[in-house]
């Protein structure tokens, strides 16, 4: 095969310190420069390769920019062919190194190419692509392979040459239509067990045996598909077994003693839909039903939110699994016949400054996870066209083997438009990307914990996305709900077809045949066919007659669709392949066959010997100046700014973002939530607010008191901006360890308890949720992490609220008591003190938020910002700096008689509070609003530029806001 | 009258910021329709039932090849004569972002050298090309407000009657404004073909200082036009700022709107 091999580069060689500077942090000082070529590989389906002319319209209209580049065109491979060096000289050594995809990984550009030379005249084109680096430097061979390795190539998705690498042109594989047959008569459990390991199956014991008593019944082997399809739609990730099983909770103390025991049937059931059903809230649409949560906005519209994890493929792909995390969580939205309108993310990471051989073998560097999953989320939400407007980023140890990636997304969909029955004789038709061997097993994947020997094995589970063919999906299908061309419809993701298919026709039952399935490449079985979760597909149940409109939408958008079969009415799924079935099960089986887990867990009350604060007070050398605690909070990576991270999401498309990430003069103070305005409702002054409430320092020390604190902050945090507290909803997503272990299910029980209670206390509905498990490391758990979400209606989109303080002058108050809850803070993280008390409910928080909202709605409040992490000292720092204003605050007012030490009122991190900036004109209204609400008025807003603290006015500390601002901005790793 | 405007906003596989777009046509008084691509092909919608063209935002065919190169191709090879025949009558096309993009790689901005042109000269045009939209200096996608100037004396004369800055986001990865030679540069600006440049608050040129200046554009370039002044790219989205409340700072100043009532103002004249 002849191939052509066209390199483009900047003309100037545009350098890349970004690579460079991480080359330094591995330990490689001598690399001295680094630059890229884009390499373009051509070849044709004729005989004939392009000739000069076409090349140079290629290179003219596509490929190389007249003004920045340069190229040049050989044939390949190219020569002298050499592995590494290339022309060597006696002062400075110059390597290449060549990283293109791996086989079966959708090159993007080359596809955009071959369409654009068909436009131009120039069939058969065939291209794939590739990126050279050129680098300078003294390097060994080692340092050239841990560079491509560490830095410039993932094995995940890619492959590396030393000199130039070869080509792939899609796969070569002929088709294969094997299907095996897997006996079980007679097994073992251990060889079951053997089974299942092997097969990456994710199935245990009991649920082995009940297949194999399955088909020693109907008396005869299960096929590979059906395996496969059984293991899927029981896997964790799709039937969430821990949060349905029945548990045994033993509740011990301190010493050990039994203090109570529990059967809890179903956390789920127990205390989540509980807690939804008993606050009982009218304008909820749907609540733990679709694939979104789903509210009432205004009189023509609901909401539609949902946050997904994509946590193990972010570990091992942290690109692709970020990507293909919003990709996914944006499918669940259309899902449910919504247009997506907003993203939000949260992340957790281990320290970005570890270094490299403190890193265990088997994991990328925490700085390098976080750099893929920021241009991931970015990549992608930008691209639909997406504002992602709201999240957070935890640093912490605890995430150095499991980084969490939690993706949100929001939705707008007409009342009622949303249809969710498929009928008999409906056709189920697939759209959108194509299906590869990309993502087998990721459900099941997912349920399984990481081990250094993950990245090799799990490998096909990991996918890169693609949102131009994503944003086709949302177009199609908001053009096919209006037109009410579809009965149902569901997103394919873990599990693909197997069960997005055998969900939508649990009813009915289905007839498919799979050598419909419009595929990247050949060679793939069946089962593959069936199980892969290649992005971007969705399907619909069709009434027959309404397909050719369908078509029409579909060639108009661009949107590949396919008929693969029927919705059946006989209550079997039945999958084809050319005609003969490859898998033959009664829906019932497949969806009530599941045994319902037993499970143990056990939780033990904290020690109550823990250090006091003044006994680690009294231990310390020397008491650390509140002062200097402050510009260590601030310039701790959890609280210090994340501008630069946010600045590479647009969060302004749509035009509706009316409270941004970012606020103040400014425009670079911290935000407590955001508030948009859907594009089509600009007639009424209705808004809606998105937040979030996170806080895994808590859970380590308490995860009962994390759960309530996640709620009140995720609560308190929409109130800030002026959401009403009477219309909030919320929504769940844990992250925790392997629940199979009593001491980590104990704990997830607790937090599920604190759910249940702070939503009712809040009288506020979980409308969706989403459990992430076996978050583990060569058995080493992440802290057990609990992130709330809250969307919330803001009646009045002319009196929403930001944080920076707005005018020298001005009262602030602060709202709710301080307590001495200094348990989990960050405060006690920074003096490695692991006792304290964690903060408990406020009493009567509704209340509270009602008023302050009421103050809100009547204009009387300037700014307001929601305490949190680093108590009131950093929320009024915060206030500070994002308004360029000082303040003059004496906290005696907010002490309570037995906060003895300052360290209380200023670093405390009780639940309740917020802090509100009022004009000396509208206090004595302000405080009739209040009345019945624990308030105290502070201090006063000034122009000294300048923090000023006193306790019972005895000064105690100044800061400016200068060093505010460089601890607070300073602090960002690039 | 200006109520009937109708205005094309195209969509091409990717679009994304169309609806906002639509949104400020119809608020500056004209009547926006969003037409596919596609729809233009095969001729089910022609260019000349419009009286003004929107390229808006977003990542068309997902900028694999680079931003906008995909669309500047479609525009070029299925196009031509109609847009050029567009943009010879004397109505207003905007290109925002990847519109502008689009714009500079087709070479449809700032227009072929001379007037020589001739539509078999196409490619000739696009690799004599001097002008282009790169990467950032930073080198990652970046979304924050920025302050625009009209350039004084530029050739889009209904620009005069906005007179204050324009305040309004940009978001993009590669909106780095970039000319082949100084003399290009100069030739630019003694041609009356800036449109726009960064300046701070005050009006005052950002003279290359980040974030004022958000990419390294040079000679702080945010938008340039046509010689007839008709076609007008922009990297900026004054679409996001057409109501005071979406202003970040409050205020009433600096609407995006006003750029689009001065262009629907010549169409409709």
């Amino acid at each position: 095969m002849k191939i052509l091999r066209i390199e483009v580069a900047n003309r100037h060689g545009q350098e890349e310190h970004r690579i460079t500077a991480a080359a330094y942090r591995l330990g490689i000082d001598s690399l001295r420069s680094c630059s890229r070529t884009n390499l373009y590989f051509l070849t044709s389906l004729s005989s004939q390769l392009p000739g000069p002319a076409h090349i140079e319209k290629l290179c003219a209209f596509l490929l190389v920019d007249p003004v920045t580049d340069s190229a040049r065109v050989v044939s390949h491979p190219p020569t002298p062919r050499v592995s590494g060096a290339v022309q060597p000289q006696a002062e400075t050594t110059n390597y290449v190194i060549e990283v293109a995809l791996r086989q079966g990984v959708t090159d993007v550009a080359a596809r955009v190419l071959e369409r654009g030379a068909a436009e131009l005249g120039i069939d058969h084109l065939v291209a794939a692509t590739a990126t050279q680096y050129r680098l300078t430097g003294e390097l060994s061979q080692d340092d050239l392979h841990r560079l491509a390795q560490d830095l410039l190539c993932n094995d995940t998705i890619e492959r590396y040459s030393l000199g130039a690498i070869e080509p792939l042109f899609g796969h070569s594989s002929v088709a294969r239509d094997h299907v095996e047959q897997i006996p079980l008569t007679g097994l073992t459990e251990e060889e079951l067990l053997d089974c299942s390991r092997n097969r990456l199956l994710s199935l245990d014991a009991e649920e082995m045996r009940e297949i194999q008593s399955f088909y020693d019944e109907i008396g005869r082997h299960p096929t590979d598909v059906e395996l496969e399809t059984l293991a899927q739609t029981w896997s964790e990730h799709c039937v969430h077994k821990t949060f349905k099983a029945d548990i045994a909770f033993t509740r011990r103390s301190a010493g050990g003693e039994a203090i109570s025991f529990d059967e809890i049937q179903g956390l789920l059931r127990n205390y989540i839909q509980a807690a939804t059903q008993k606050v009982n809230r009218p304008w909820v649409r749907s609540a733990f039903v679709d694939d979104a949560g789903i509210i009432e906005f205004d009189d023509q519209f609901d909401l539609a939110f949902k946050v997904e994890t994509h946590n193990h493929p972010s570990a091992l792909e942290p690109f692709g699994g970020a990507n293909t995390g919003i990709g996914g969580v944006v499918r669940d939205i259309i899902a449910v016949s919504a247009r997506p309108i907003a993203c939000t993310d949260v992340l957790c990471f281990g320290p970005q400054d570890l270094p490299s051989r403190e890193l265990p073998s088997g994991l990328l560097h925490p700085a390098r996870v976080k750099e893929g999953v920021v241009a991931g989320i970015g990549d992608y939400g930008n691209k639909l066209g997406l504002p992602t407007v709201n999240g957070a980023v935890i640093y912490d140890s605890g995430y150095l083997g499991n980084p969490l990636v939690f993706c949100g997304a929001v939705g707008l969909l007409p009342k009622g438009s949303h249809p969710t029955q498929p009928q008999q004789g409906d056709r189920i038709v697939v759209l959108g990307g194509r299906t590869g061997r990309d993502g087998i097993h990721g459900a099941t994947f997912s349920s399984a914990e990481l081990t250094q020997d993950t990245h090799s094995e799990s490998g096909s589970a990991v996918q890169i996305g693609d949102p131009i063919t994503e944003k086709g999906l949302i177009e199609l299908v908001e053009a096919a709900r209006d037109k009410r061309l579809y009965n149902a419809i569901t997103d394919c993701g873990a599990g693909g077809l197997s069960s997005a298919v055998g969900e939508m026709g649990e009813a009915l039952g289905v007839d498919i045949e799979l050598q419909d399935v419009p595929l990247k490449y050949p060679g793939l079985t069946p089962w593959e066919i069936w199980l892969s979760e290649a992005q971007e597909r969705m399907v619909l149940a069709v009434p027959p007659a309404h397909l050719p409109q369908l078509q029409e939408l579909a060639d108009l958008w661009e949107v590949e669709i396919r008929d693969l079969g029927r919705f059946s009415g006989d209550g079997w799924l039945r999958v084809h392949y050319d005609g003969r079935a490859v898998a033959e099960l009664p829906m019932s089986f497949l969806h009530d066959g599941l045994p319902i887990p037993q499970r143990t867990a056990h939780y033990r009350e904290p020690e109550p010997d823990l250090p006091t604060l003044q006994t680690v007070l009294e231990n310390v050398h020397s008491q650390p100046e509140p002062r200097d605690l402050l510009v260590r909070m601030l310039s701790h990576p959890t609280i210090a700014s994340k501008e630069r991270i946010v600045r590479t999401y647009d969060h302004e498309v749509r035009g509706g973002t009316l409270v941004r990430p970012f606020v103040g003069p400014h425009m670079d103070g911290p935000s407590d939530a955001a508030v948009l305005k859907p594009i089509g409702t600009w007639d009424h002054h209705r808004a809606f607010a998105l937040s979030a409430g996170i806080n895994p320092l808590l859970g380590k020390r308490d995860s009962y008191a994390m759960a309530v604190s996640a709620v009140d902050e995720a609560f308190r945090n929409a109130v800030s901006v002026g959401a009403d507290p009477d219309q909030i909803a919320i929504l769940d997503n844990f992250c925790w360890g392997n629940p199979t272990f009593p001491d980590r299910l104990g704990a997830l029980v607790r937090a599920c308890q604190g759910c249940y209670d702070a939503a009712v206390t809040y009288n506020t509905p979980f409308i969706s949720g989403k459990d992430s498990l076996y978050n583990e490391f060569e058995g080493q758990p992440i802290p057990g992490t609990l992130l709330i979400s809250a969307l919330g209606i803001v009646p009045d989109m002319r009196r929403t609220c930001t944080s920076n303080l707005k005018q020298s002058g001005n009262h602030i108050f602060i709202v709710g008591e301080t307590c001495e809850e200094l348990g989990g803070s960050l405060f006690s993280q920074l003096l490695q003190w692991d006792g304290g008390d964690p903060p408990t409910m406020p009493a009567e928080p509704l209340m509270r938020y009602r008023a302050v909202h009421a103050a809100m709605q009547a204009g009387l409040v300037r700014s307001c910002h929601d305490l949190s992490e680093g108590g009131l000292a950093v929320a009024l720092a915060e206030m500070c700096l994002g308004g360029r204003l000082g303040a003059a605050v004496d906290i005696g007012a907010a002490n309570e008689s037995h906060l003895t030490h300052p360290y209380v009122p200023l670093f405390s991190e009780s639940n309740g509070r917020l802090l509100l900036e009022v004009t000396p004109a509208d206090r004595a209204t302000f405080e009739d609003i209040m009345s019945d609400i624990p308030l105290a008025l502070i201090g006063t807003v000034t122009d000294s530029q300048m923090i000023s603290v006193a306790i019972d006015r005895q000064p105690i500390f100044d800061l400016s806001l200068d060093e505010i601002l460089s601890a607070w901005k300073g602090a960002e790793t690039a | 009258m200006a109520m009937n405007l109708p205005v094309l906003i195209l969509h091409a596989t990717g679009t994304n910021r169309d609806a906002e777009a639509a949104r400020a046509c119809e608020l500056a008084g004209a009547s926006p329709q969003i037409v596919h691509i596609n729809q233009l092909r095969r001729g089910v919608r022609r260019f000349s039932e419009f009286g003004m063209l929107v390229l808006p935002g977003g990542f068309s065919y997902g900028d694999a090849l680079g931003a906008g190169v995909r669309q500047a191709l479609d525009l070029q090879v299925f196009f031509h004569e109609e847009l050029t025949h567009f943009i010879a009558t004397g109505k207003p096309v905007l290109g925002i972002c990847n519109g502008f993009q689009t714009l500079v790689k087709a070479g449809l901005l700032p227009g072929y050298a001379d007037d020589g042109e001739s539509p078999s000269a196409i490619q000739q045009s696009v690799s004599r090309r001097d002008v282009t939209l790169t990467h950032n200096a930073r080198n990652c996608f970046e979304c924050r407000w920025v302050h625009l100037a009209v350039e004084q004396g530029t050739r889009a004369g209904c620009l005069a009657q906005l007179v204050e800055p324009v305040f309004c986001p940009v978001a993009h990865g590669e909106g780095n404004f970039q000319v082949s030679s100084r003399d290009t540069l100069e030739r630019l600006e003694k041609d009356g073909l800036v449109a726009f440049r960064y300046v701070d608050s005050d009006g005052v040129p950002a003279a290359g200082r980040y974030p004022l200046n958000p990419n390294g554009s040079v000679a702080d370039i945010a938008g340039i036009c046509n010689r007839a002044g008709n076609v007008i790219g922009l990297m900026p989205h004054p679409e996001d700022h057409v109501d005071p409340i979406q202003n970040p700072l409050g205020g009433s100043e600096g609407l995006g709107l006003s750029l689009f009532r001065a262009m629907i103002g010549i169409a409709s004249d």
